[in-house]
């Protein structure tokens, strides 16, 4: 009993010595660099990746990206007349579709936007969140994740006034999840799955509901320049409508000048809302139906 | 045996106590651009940084995507366009103080210093030497220091449409609260 005891002695004494060894830094920090003592101590940190996008929009549809907290976008968009229009029309230049936007982000999570555009008269409000942000480090996300939601007014005057005619039968609806990646620097992709809510459709053979799937994606050519694509699938089978529509494909820039980025656009439909440029595109870039536009985004802080 | 044992414990014991390496993770580095267009103020608070007072060797590691601006879009474009911090995630300082022995690190009191080392920045690493001073306090060293840095040197490239908004010369300011390197 008694032996047992002086050995546990030595043992607590043995201990005591190898925890001081411990305790020692000169000891613990045996290396030549310095830095590795940082390194070798650092807690890993959640690394967001930002900016896969230059602007809040692709091209006509919204990317991933949202306006930072405090921060007001004003955004003026314009799109031309056809192309092959001809020269009376000046290739398309003489006539022209606006949109207007104001958008704001309230939250690291959220921003808001309404806008007016040309385009049935519409008014348009959306707002979009964040579901998950691309990260490595600490937290490892292959891909962000953002839900849109938006809602336009048509304000066209009634065609057929002889009927009753109700309010909700100028809404529609457009909801949207948008999945995107950075794969490197200088290229992006996402893809969003999108449903559109039409309360009032011209005739019959037009489906209130739309299901599409859009694809975009953005490779710098300098750091202030990227070229972008995007390009909506629409779901619904589209030759039975009363109207031959097409899918919107859009390709153009992303010009960055300090607080503007121009965004210079070749697209074959005239809307620059979801529900417009998704379910009611006419134009077929193959029969030469193309419009040139641009966006202008402004950025504002307003609190900081 | 117990003899041999307790003197080593207490000579580990009291060599622990004279700490040689002090330490910061939350330090400050600050830079400041002043042209009659705009200021710019980029603020990084998670600095880290090591110092060994035996040897005067001194060491910074800067996140770059920890600096923080007024205005996102500053923040923004100081990731993507000039800093390119995806490729480029880290600065780091490597260097000496000059005049150590200036310093007396038993007594507490201001010193002013000389550092000279290899300052990295977006992957160009230049010469920079710098004033500045260490404070010795209970329980820790205080080190202050500005100077001024040129982004062409460091291959930041600024372009015509906004160079009369960024300065040729940034101001630094560097603030640091070393405390010694805590035993784990």
């Amino acid at each position: 009993m008694k032996l047992i005891k002086t050995d546990m002695r030595r043992n607590f004494s043995i201990l005591v010595l190898i925890i001081s060894i411990g305790l020692n830094p000169g000891i613990v920090f045996g290396q030549d660099d310095l830095l590795d003592i940082l390194n070798e101590k650092a807690t890993p940190e959640i690394n967001y990746t930002t900016a896969a996008f230059k602007s809040t929009r692709v091209m006509n549809g919204h990317s991933v990206e949202k306006m930072p907290p405090g921060q007001l976008d004003v955004r003026i968009s314009h799109r031309f007349g056809k192309i092959n229009s001809g020269f009376y029309e000046y290739f398309g230049l003489d006539q022209s579709n606006v949109h207007f936007g104001l958008e704001y982000g309230i939250f690291n999570w959220l921003m808001i936007g309404v806008g007016r555009g040309t385009y049935e008269k519409t008014y348009d409000g959306f707002a979009k969140f964040t579901v998950f942000r691309q990260s490595t480090g600490a937290r490892v996300m292959p891909v962000s994740v953002s839900w849109l939601s938006s809602m336009a007014v048509n304000s066209l005057k009634w065609t057929d006034t002889t009927r009753t005619n109700y309010f909700s039968s100028r809404l529609s609806y457009v909801h949207q999840l948008i999945v995107a990646r950075k794969i490197s620097p200088s290229f992006s992709v996402q893809l969003a799955p999108t449903f559109i809510h039409r309360n009032l459709v011209p005739t019959e053979l037009d489906p209130n509901d739309l299901y599409a799937v859009g694809a975009g994606v953005r490779m710098k050519l300098s750091k202030r320049i990227s070229l972008n694509a995007e390009y909506y699938y629409m779901i619904n089978p589209k030759d039975i409508m009363s109207q031959k529509i097409y899918n919107p494909l859009s390709i153009g820039f992303d010009i960055e000048t300090g607080g503007h980025v121009f965004q210079l656009i070749f697209t074959n439909s005239v809307a620059m809302i979801e529900k417009g440029f998704i379910g009611e595109t006419t134009g077929s870039w193959l029969k030469g139906d193309i419009h040139f536009g641009f966006n202008i985004s402004r950025v504002f802080t307003l609190k900081k | 045996m117990k003899r041999i044992v307790f003197f080593l414990t207490f000579t580990f014991l009291f060599f622990s106590v004279n700490a040689q390496k002090f330490m910061t993770r939350n330090g400050y580095i600050g830079f400041y651009s002043h042209t009659a267009m705009e200021d710019i103020k980029g603020d990084n608070n998670q600095v880290a940084s090591v110092l060994d007072i035996s040897t005067g060797e001194i060491v910074f590691q800067v996140l770059i995507k920890s600096f923080h601006f007024e205005k996102a879009l500053m923040e923004e474009h100081f990731n993507e366009n000039y800093m390119e911090s995806e490729k480029f995630p880290k600065s780091t300082f490597k260097g000496k103080i000059t005049n150590l022995s200036a310093v007396d690190f038993s007594k507490n009191g201001k010193y002013d210093v000389v550092v000279e080392g290899d300052l990295n920045i977006h992957d160009v690493t230049n010469k920079v030497t710098a004033k500045g001073s260490l404070e010795v306090i209970t329980g820790g060293i205080n080190a202050n220091s500005k100077f001024n840095i040129v982004p062409e040197d460091y291959k930041i490239t600024i372009p015509g449409v906004v160079r009369d908004n960024i300065a040729k010369n940034l101001e630094v300011t560097v603030a640091m609260k070393y405390t010694p390197v805590e035993n784990k």
